[in-house]
Protein backbone atom coordinates (compact mmCIF):
# COMPACT_ATOMS: atom_id res chain seq x y z
CA UNK A 1 0.00 0.00 0.00
CA UNK A 2 2.57 2.49 0.68
CA UNK A 3 4.32 1.69 -2.30
CA UNK A 4 1.04 3.05 -4.21
CA UNK A 5 1.18 6.20 -2.66
CA UNK A 6 4.79 6.77 -3.39
CA UNK A 7 3.76 6.34 -7.14
CA UNK A 8 0.73 8.18 -7.06
CA UNK A 9 2.56 11.18 -5.01
CA UNK A 10 5.05 11.43 -8.18
CA UNK A 11 2.59 11.19 -10.20
CA UNK A 12 0.82 13.97 -9.08
CA UNK A 13 3.94 16.26 -8.11
CA UNK A 14 5.14 16.24 -12.22
CA UNK A 15 1.42 17.33 -12.36
CA UNK A 16 1.00 19.92 -10.39
CA UNK A 17 4.65 21.26 -11.23
CA UNK A 18 3.14 21.61 -14.92
CA UNK A 19 0.20 24.32 -13.97
CA UNK A 20 2.55 26.20 -11.16
CA UNK A 21 5.16 26.54 -14.12
CA UNK A 22 2.92 28.05 -15.93
CA UNK A 23 0.95 29.84 -13.35
CA UNK A 24 4.80 31.55 -12.77
CA UNK A 25 5.43 32.52 -16.38
CA UNK A 26 2.04 34.55 -16.01
CA UNK A 27 2.70 36.29 -12.88
CA UNK A 28 5.53 38.21 -14.14
CA UNK A 29 3.51 38.84 -17.12
CA UNK A 30 1.19 40.52 -14.96
CA UNK A 31 3.46 43.73 -14.98
CA UNK A 32 2.78 44.30 -18.61
CA UNK A 33 -1.09 45.10 -17.68
CA UNK A 34 -0.56 48.83 -17.89
CA UNK A 35 0.36 50.43 -21.51
CA UNK A 36 -1.57 50.19 -24.60
CA UNK A 37 -2.62 47.14 -26.22
CA UNK A 38 0.55 47.56 -29.12
CA UNK A 39 2.86 47.77 -26.34
CA UNK A 40 2.17 44.74 -24.49
CA UNK A 41 1.86 42.74 -27.47
CA UNK A 42 5.69 43.86 -28.24
CA UNK A 43 6.63 43.13 -24.73
CA UNK A 44 4.91 39.56 -24.66
CA UNK A 45 7.01 38.67 -28.32
CA UNK A 46 10.35 39.75 -25.99
CA UNK A 47 9.26 37.99 -22.86
CA UNK A 48 8.58 34.94 -25.05
CA UNK A 49 11.86 35.13 -27.28
CA UNK A 50 13.70 35.53 -23.83
CA UNK A 51 11.99 32.42 -22.19
CA UNK A 52 13.25 30.45 -25.06
CA UNK A 53 16.92 31.55 -25.10
CA UNK A 54 19.52 29.89 -22.83
CA UNK A 55 21.09 31.90 -20.34
CA UNK A 56 24.05 32.83 -18.02
CA UNK A 57 22.11 32.80 -14.72
CA UNK A 58 19.43 30.75 -13.21
CA UNK A 59 16.37 33.17 -13.33
CA UNK A 60 13.46 32.57 -11.36
CA UNK A 61 11.46 35.15 -11.90
CA UNK A 62 11.42 39.22 -11.99
CA UNK A 63 9.44 42.33 -11.03
CA UNK A 64 8.90 46.01 -10.93
CA UNK A 65 9.90 47.19 -7.41
CA UNK A 66 7.52 50.26 -5.78
CA UNK A 67 10.26 53.01 -7.12
CA UNK A 68 10.35 51.26 -10.83
CA UNK A 69 13.27 49.13 -11.24
CA UNK A 70 12.97 45.82 -12.27
CA UNK A 71 14.26 43.38 -9.90
CA UNK A 72 15.26 39.46 -10.97
CA UNK A 73 15.57 36.76 -8.45
CA UNK A 74 17.84 34.39 -9.51
CA UNK A 75 20.98 32.33 -8.78
CA UNK A 76 24.31 33.09 -10.27
CA UNK A 77 26.20 30.43 -12.18
CA UNK A 78 29.64 30.08 -13.12
CA UNK A 79 31.09 31.63 -16.25
CA UNK A 80 34.40 29.78 -17.64
CA UNK A 81 36.17 31.96 -20.86
CA UNK A 82 39.20 30.91 -22.82
CA UNK A 83 40.91 34.93 -23.55
CA UNK A 84 44.34 34.36 -23.34
CA UNK A 85 44.28 32.03 -20.77
CA UNK A 86 41.53 30.45 -18.54
CA UNK A 87 39.00 33.22 -16.65
CA UNK A 88 36.44 32.08 -14.19
CA UNK A 89 34.03 34.40 -12.52
CA UNK A 90 30.28 34.19 -11.38
CA UNK A 91 27.49 35.98 -13.61
CA UNK A 92 26.35 37.73 -10.88
CA UNK A 93 29.16 40.01 -11.71
CA UNK A 94 27.20 40.96 -15.10
CA UNK A 95 24.30 42.04 -12.97
CA UNK A 96 21.71 40.29 -15.37
CA UNK A 97 23.37 41.79 -18.56
CA UNK A 98 22.96 45.28 -17.44
CA UNK A 99 26.76 46.14 -16.38
CA UNK A 100 30.14 45.11 -17.71
CA UNK A 101 31.94 42.15 -16.13
CA UNK A 102 35.91 42.93 -15.30
CA UNK A 103 38.13 39.88 -14.95
CA UNK A 104 41.86 40.61 -15.25
CA UNK A 105 42.45 43.46 -16.73
CA UNK A 106 39.57 42.32 -19.31
CA UNK A 107 35.79 43.26 -19.87
CA UNK A 108 33.10 41.75 -20.91
CA UNK A 109 29.10 42.63 -21.98
CA UNK A 110 26.39 40.39 -22.57
CA UNK A 111 25.01 41.39 -25.25
CA UNK A 112 21.98 39.16 -26.68
CA UNK A 113 22.47 36.04 -24.72
CA UNK A 114 26.29 36.35 -25.79
CA UNK A 115 29.36 37.43 -24.00
CA UNK A 116 31.69 40.12 -25.70
CA UNK A 117 34.90 41.60 -25.26
CA UNK A 118 34.55 45.27 -24.73
CA UNK A 119 37.13 48.34 -24.17
CA UNK A 120 36.86 49.52 -20.79
CA UNK A 121 34.37 49.31 -17.98
CA UNK A 122 31.94 51.59 -20.04
CA UNK A 123 32.48 49.98 -23.25
CA UNK A 124 29.87 49.69 -25.89
CA UNK A 125 28.64 46.91 -28.10
CA UNK A 126 29.59 47.87 -31.71
CA UNK A 127 27.20 47.16 -34.84
CA UNK A 128 27.00 46.23 -37.79
CA UNK A 129 24.40 47.05 -40.50
CA UNK A 130 22.32 43.85 -39.86
CA UNK A 131 22.83 44.65 -36.11
CA UNK A 132 25.06 41.84 -35.48
CA UNK A 133 27.69 42.78 -33.01
CA UNK A 134 31.16 43.10 -34.00
CA UNK A 135 33.16 42.75 -31.02
CA UNK A 136 35.21 40.01 -30.14
CA UNK A 137 34.18 37.08 -28.56
CA UNK A 138 36.30 35.23 -25.91
CA UNK A 139 35.94 30.99 -26.22
CA UNK A 140 33.07 30.46 -23.78
CA UNK A 141 32.68 26.81 -21.92
CA UNK A 142 30.19 28.66 -19.36
CA UNK A 143 28.01 26.75 -17.09
CA UNK A 144 24.93 28.01 -18.65
CA UNK A 145 21.23 27.16 -17.54
CA UNK A 146 21.01 24.39 -19.42
CA UNK A 147 24.47 23.28 -19.05
CA UNK A 148 23.41 23.25 -15.50
CA UNK A 149 19.64 21.42 -15.90
CA UNK A 150 21.82 18.87 -18.11
CA UNK A 151 24.13 18.07 -14.62
CA UNK A 152 20.99 18.39 -12.66
CA UNK A 153 18.76 15.70 -14.96
CA UNK A 154 22.33 13.56 -15.02
CA UNK A 155 22.76 13.46 -10.88
CA UNK A 156 18.67 12.24 -11.11
CA UNK A 157 19.11 9.59 -13.40
CA UNK A 158 22.07 8.82 -11.74
CA UNK A 159 20.60 8.38 -8.46
CA UNK A 160 17.16 6.60 -9.84
CA UNK A 161 18.63 4.11 -11.34
CA UNK A 162 21.30 3.19 -8.88
CA UNK A 163 18.45 2.90 -6.44
CA UNK A 164 16.89 0.61 -8.78
CA UNK A 165 19.57 -1.57 -8.84
CA UNK A 166 20.07 -1.78 -5.44
CA UNK A 167 16.72 -2.76 -5.13
CA UNK A 168 16.85 -6.03 -7.05
CA UNK A 169 20.22 -6.74 -5.12
CA UNK A 170 18.29 -6.29 -1.78
CA UNK A 171 14.66 -7.97 -2.48
CA UNK A 172 15.54 -11.36 -4.36
CA UNK A 173 15.43 -9.74 -7.65
CA UNK A 174 12.51 -8.26 -7.13
CA UNK A 175 12.39 -4.13 -7.40
CA UNK A 176 11.38 -1.83 -4.36
CA UNK A 177 10.32 1.52 -4.65
CA UNK A 178 11.57 3.59 -7.64
CA UNK A 179 12.68 0.29 -9.54
CA UNK A 180 8.26 -0.47 -8.92
CA UNK A 181 8.02 2.31 -11.42
CA UNK A 182 10.86 1.99 -13.91
CA UNK A 183 10.88 -1.61 -14.12
CA UNK A 184 7.81 -1.20 -16.84
CA UNK A 185 9.01 1.53 -18.90
CA UNK A 186 12.74 -0.17 -18.63
CA UNK A 187 10.84 -3.45 -19.96
CA UNK A 188 8.65 -1.75 -22.74
CA UNK A 189 11.95 0.33 -24.15
CA UNK A 190 13.33 -3.05 -24.55
CA UNK A 191 9.83 -5.08 -25.80
CA UNK A 192 8.29 -3.13 -28.05
CA UNK A 193 11.20 -0.70 -28.86
CA UNK A 194 14.53 -2.58 -29.10
CA UNK A 195 13.74 -6.03 -29.85
CA UNK A 196 11.50 -5.54 -32.64
CA UNK A 197 13.61 -2.68 -34.80
CA UNK A 198 16.74 -4.06 -34.21
CA UNK A 199 16.71 -7.86 -33.59
CA UNK A 200 17.20 -10.91 -31.02
CA UNK A 201 20.28 -11.33 -31.73
CA UNK A 202 21.89 -7.44 -31.77
CA UNK A 203 19.69 -5.44 -29.34
CA UNK A 204 21.56 -6.05 -26.04
CA UNK A 205 24.56 -4.03 -27.40
CA UNK A 206 22.21 -0.48 -28.20
CA UNK A 207 19.88 -0.52 -24.82
CA UNK A 208 21.74 1.17 -22.96
CA UNK A 209 22.16 3.99 -24.99
CA UNK A 210 17.97 3.39 -26.14
CA UNK A 211 17.67 3.71 -22.20
CA UNK A 212 19.39 6.70 -21.53
CA UNK A 213 18.41 8.70 -24.80
CA UNK A 214 14.75 7.75 -23.77
CA UNK A 215 14.87 8.97 -19.81
CA UNK A 216 17.06 11.89 -20.83
CA UNK A 217 14.94 13.35 -23.84
CA UNK A 218 11.73 12.58 -21.04
CA UNK A 219 13.00 14.20 -18.21
CA UNK A 220 14.41 16.90 -19.49
CA UNK A 221 11.23 17.89 -21.64
CA UNK A 222 9.41 17.35 -18.34
CA UNK A 223 11.83 19.67 -16.60
CA UNK A 224 10.95 22.33 -19.38
CA UNK A 225 7.43 22.47 -18.35
CA UNK A 226 8.34 23.06 -14.89
CA UNK A 227 8.70 26.32 -12.89
CA UNK A 228 12.08 26.63 -13.37
CA UNK A 229 11.42 27.08 -16.64
CA UNK A 230 14.67 25.39 -18.56
CA UNK A 231 13.98 24.34 -21.88
CA UNK A 232 17.39 22.36 -22.97
CA UNK A 233 16.05 20.58 -25.67
CA UNK A 234 14.53 23.98 -27.11
CA UNK A 235 18.31 24.48 -27.63
CA UNK A 236 19.28 23.37 -31.46
CA UNK A 237 22.52 22.20 -29.94
CA UNK A 238 21.75 19.84 -27.61
CA UNK A 239 19.55 17.88 -30.05
CA UNK A 240 22.51 18.03 -32.28
CA UNK A 241 24.98 15.83 -30.09
CA UNK A 242 21.82 13.70 -29.52
CA UNK A 243 21.30 13.09 -33.41
CA UNK A 244 25.04 13.12 -34.03
CA UNK A 245 25.32 10.36 -31.16
CA UNK A 246 22.92 8.21 -32.89
CA UNK A 247 24.73 8.92 -36.50
CA UNK A 248 27.92 7.45 -34.89
CA UNK A 249 26.97 4.76 -33.61
CA UNK A 250 24.57 3.72 -36.55
CA UNK A 251 27.99 4.31 -39.38
CA UNK A 252 30.11 2.56 -36.72
CA UNK A 253 28.02 -0.73 -36.24
CA UNK A 254 26.95 -0.49 -40.12
CA UNK A 255 27.75 -4.39 -41.36
CA UNK A 256 29.04 -4.69 -45.05
CA UNK A 257 25.41 -5.46 -46.36
CA UNK A 258 24.55 -2.36 -44.94
CA UNK A 259 27.26 -0.48 -46.88
CA UNK A 260 26.08 -2.67 -49.62
CA UNK A 261 23.48 -1.44 -49.23
CA UNK A 262 24.14 1.99 -49.84
CA UNK A 263 26.73 1.92 -52.55
CA UNK A 264 26.33 -0.78 -54.32
CA UNK A 265 22.64 -1.44 -53.99
CA UNK A 266 21.74 -5.02 -54.79
CA UNK A 267 19.16 -6.48 -57.61
CA UNK A 268 18.54 -3.17 -59.51
CA UNK A 269 20.55 -2.50 -63.10
CA UNK A 270 24.15 -0.92 -62.79
CA UNK A 271 23.45 2.47 -64.09
CA UNK A 272 20.91 2.92 -61.84
CA UNK A 273 22.89 2.00 -59.14
CA UNK A 274 25.16 4.89 -59.99
CA UNK A 275 22.23 7.01 -59.56
CA UNK A 276 21.05 5.71 -56.17
CA UNK A 277 25.00 5.52 -54.22
CA UNK A 278 24.29 9.69 -53.42
CA UNK A 279 21.32 9.35 -52.68
CA UNK A 280 21.70 6.47 -50.04
CA UNK A 281 24.88 8.62 -48.96
CA UNK A 282 23.12 11.44 -48.59
CA UNK A 283 20.33 9.81 -47.11
CA UNK A 284 22.41 8.61 -44.47
CA UNK A 285 22.89 12.37 -43.28
CA UNK A 286 19.53 13.35 -43.60
CA UNK A 287 18.10 10.77 -40.96
CA UNK A 288 20.34 12.16 -37.91
CA UNK A 289 19.36 15.65 -39.30
CA UNK A 290 15.59 14.91 -39.54
CA UNK A 291 15.98 13.60 -36.00
CA UNK A 292 17.23 17.07 -34.56
CA UNK A 293 15.16 19.24 -36.05
CA UNK A 294 12.30 16.97 -35.23
CA UNK A 295 12.95 17.30 -31.69
CA UNK A 296 13.88 20.71 -31.54
CA UNK A 297 11.44 21.93 -33.64
CA UNK A 298 8.50 20.24 -31.52
CA UNK A 299 9.31 21.20 -28.41
CA UNK A 300 10.31 24.73 -29.11
CA UNK A 301 6.45 25.28 -31.31
CA UNK A 302 5.07 24.09 -28.17
CA UNK A 303 6.50 26.37 -25.82
CA UNK A 304 5.84 29.14 -28.00
CA UNK A 305 2.27 28.60 -28.33
CA UNK A 306 1.65 27.93 -24.85
CA UNK A 307 3.11 30.77 -23.95
CA UNK A 308 1.70 33.13 -26.61
CA UNK A 309 -1.95 31.40 -25.30
CA UNK A 310 -1.16 32.24 -22.01
CA UNK A 311 -0.02 35.99 -23.26
CA UNK A 312 -3.24 36.43 -24.37
CA UNK A 313 -5.31 36.38 -21.44
CA UNK A 314 -3.31 39.56 -20.62
CA UNK A 315 -3.78 41.36 -23.77
CA UNK A 316 -7.60 40.06 -23.83
CA UNK A 317 -8.17 41.30 -20.50
CA UNK A 318 -11.76 40.56 -19.83
CA UNK A 319 -13.49 37.71 -18.39
CA UNK A 320 -14.27 36.00 -21.45
CA UNK A 321 -11.50 36.00 -23.68
CA UNK A 322 -9.00 35.56 -20.52
CA UNK A 323 -11.29 32.21 -19.25
CA UNK A 324 -11.24 31.11 -22.46
CA UNK A 325 -7.37 31.07 -23.49
CA UNK A 326 -7.12 29.49 -19.76
CA UNK A 327 -9.01 26.61 -20.57
CA UNK A 328 -7.14 26.53 -23.73
CA UNK A 329 -3.97 26.67 -21.99
CA UNK A 330 -4.51 24.24 -19.76
CA UNK A 331 -6.03 21.81 -22.34
CA UNK A 332 -2.45 22.46 -23.91
CA UNK A 333 -0.58 21.95 -20.75
CA UNK A 334 -2.03 18.34 -20.74
CA UNK A 335 -0.93 17.79 -24.46
CA UNK A 336 2.19 19.19 -23.67
CA UNK A 337 2.76 16.84 -21.30
CA UNK A 338 2.28 13.81 -23.76
CA UNK A 339 4.34 15.55 -26.69
CA UNK A 340 7.15 15.41 -23.80
CA UNK A 341 7.19 11.30 -23.29
CA UNK A 342 5.77 10.70 -27.32
CA UNK A 343 9.54 12.95 -28.43
CA UNK A 344 11.12 10.65 -26.20
CA UNK A 345 9.34 7.85 -27.43
CA UNK A 346 9.59 8.51 -31.16
CA UNK A 347 13.58 9.36 -30.59
CA UNK A 348 14.40 6.32 -29.08
CA UNK A 349 12.04 4.35 -31.72
CA UNK A 350 13.50 6.06 -34.95
CA UNK A 351 17.10 5.38 -33.05
CA UNK A 352 16.60 1.23 -32.55
CA UNK A 353 15.25 1.83 -36.21
CA UNK A 354 18.50 2.99 -38.01
CA UNK A 355 20.78 0.95 -35.54
CA UNK A 356 18.36 -1.93 -36.74
CA UNK A 357 19.30 -1.37 -40.60
CA UNK A 358 22.98 -1.01 -39.81
CA UNK A 359 23.31 -4.74 -38.07
CA UNK A 360 20.23 -6.52 -40.23
CA UNK A 361 21.50 -10.07 -41.60
CA UNK A 362 21.92 -10.95 -45.19
CA UNK A 363 18.51 -12.07 -46.15
CA UNK A 364 17.64 -14.05 -49.32
CA UNK A 365 17.74 -12.84 -52.76
CA UNK A 366 14.15 -11.63 -53.53
CA UNK A 367 13.85 -8.33 -51.80
CA UNK B 1 3.60 43.19 -46.11
CA UNK B 2 6.54 41.76 -47.76
CA UNK B 3 6.85 38.23 -46.24
CA UNK B 4 3.58 37.41 -47.66
CA UNK B 5 5.28 34.54 -49.58
CA UNK B 6 6.14 33.08 -46.78
CA UNK B 7 3.37 33.39 -44.35
CA UNK B 8 1.16 32.01 -47.69
CA UNK B 9 3.92 29.17 -47.74
CA UNK B 10 3.46 28.05 -44.23
CA UNK B 11 0.52 27.71 -44.44
CA UNK B 12 0.52 25.23 -47.50
CA UNK B 13 3.35 23.48 -45.45
CA UNK B 14 0.59 23.02 -42.51
CA UNK B 15 -2.45 21.69 -44.88
CA UNK B 16 -0.16 19.11 -45.96
CA UNK B 17 1.49 17.85 -43.04
CA UNK B 18 -2.49 18.22 -41.56
CA UNK B 19 -4.20 15.89 -44.28
CA UNK B 20 -0.91 13.61 -44.01
CA UNK B 21 -1.27 12.26 -40.89
CA UNK B 22 -5.23 13.11 -40.37
CA UNK B 23 -5.03 10.69 -43.21
CA UNK B 24 -2.28 8.58 -41.38
CA UNK B 25 -4.60 8.43 -38.29
CA UNK B 26 -7.97 7.87 -40.03
CA UNK B 27 -6.19 4.55 -41.14
CA UNK B 28 -4.89 3.46 -38.21
CA UNK B 29 -8.41 3.83 -36.56
CA UNK B 30 -9.71 1.72 -39.26
CA UNK B 31 -7.22 -1.06 -38.94
CA UNK B 32 -7.90 -1.19 -35.00
CA UNK B 33 -11.26 -1.23 -35.59
CA UNK B 34 -10.94 -4.58 -38.07
CA UNK B 35 -8.10 -5.75 -36.03
CA UNK B 36 -8.28 -4.68 -32.27
CA UNK B 37 -5.58 -7.53 -31.44
CA UNK B 38 -2.93 -5.50 -33.46
CA UNK B 39 -3.64 -1.96 -31.75
CA UNK B 40 -0.19 -2.10 -30.58
CA UNK B 41 1.72 -2.43 -33.44
CA UNK B 42 -0.53 -0.22 -35.56
CA UNK B 43 -0.01 2.23 -33.28
CA UNK B 44 3.58 1.96 -33.41
CA UNK B 45 3.58 2.02 -37.14
CA UNK B 46 1.16 5.04 -37.01
CA UNK B 47 3.47 7.06 -34.72
CA UNK B 48 6.87 6.54 -36.94
CA UNK B 49 4.72 7.45 -39.93
CA UNK B 50 3.31 10.34 -38.55
CA UNK B 51 6.52 11.84 -36.99
CA UNK B 52 8.31 11.11 -40.35
CA UNK B 53 5.66 13.80 -42.15
CA UNK B 54 5.87 16.12 -39.40
CA UNK B 55 9.78 15.98 -39.39
CA UNK B 56 9.86 17.25 -43.05
CA UNK B 57 6.75 19.88 -42.09
CA UNK B 58 9.36 21.46 -39.44
CA UNK B 59 12.09 21.44 -41.55
CA UNK B 60 10.24 23.28 -44.21
CA UNK B 61 8.54 25.50 -41.05
CA UNK B 62 12.35 26.28 -40.19
CA UNK B 63 13.82 26.46 -43.89
CA UNK B 64 12.38 29.81 -44.93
Amino acid sequence: MRRKTYLKSITLLLFLLTFMSYGQEGHSEEQLLEGSKADKETEMKEYILHHLKDSYDFGLYSYTAENGETKHVSFPLPVILWDNGLKVFMSSKFHHGEEVAEVGGNYYKVYHSKIYKVDGPNGKINEDEHHHATNEKPLDFSVTKNVALIFMVFVILFFMFKRMAQSYKKNNNLPMGIGRLLEPIVLYVRDEIAIPNIGEKHYKKYMSYLLTVFFFVWIVNLFGLTPIGMNVTNNIAVTLCLALITYIITTFSGNKNYWKHIFWMPGVPVPMKIILAPIELLGTFIKPFALMIRLYANITAGHIVLMSIIGMMFIFNNWIGSSLSFVLAFVLAILELLVAVLQAYIFTVLSALYFGMAVEEHHDEAH
Amino acid sequence: MGNIPEIVGAGLIVIGAGIGIGRIGGSAMEAIARQPEATGKIQTAMLIAAALIEGIAFAALFAK
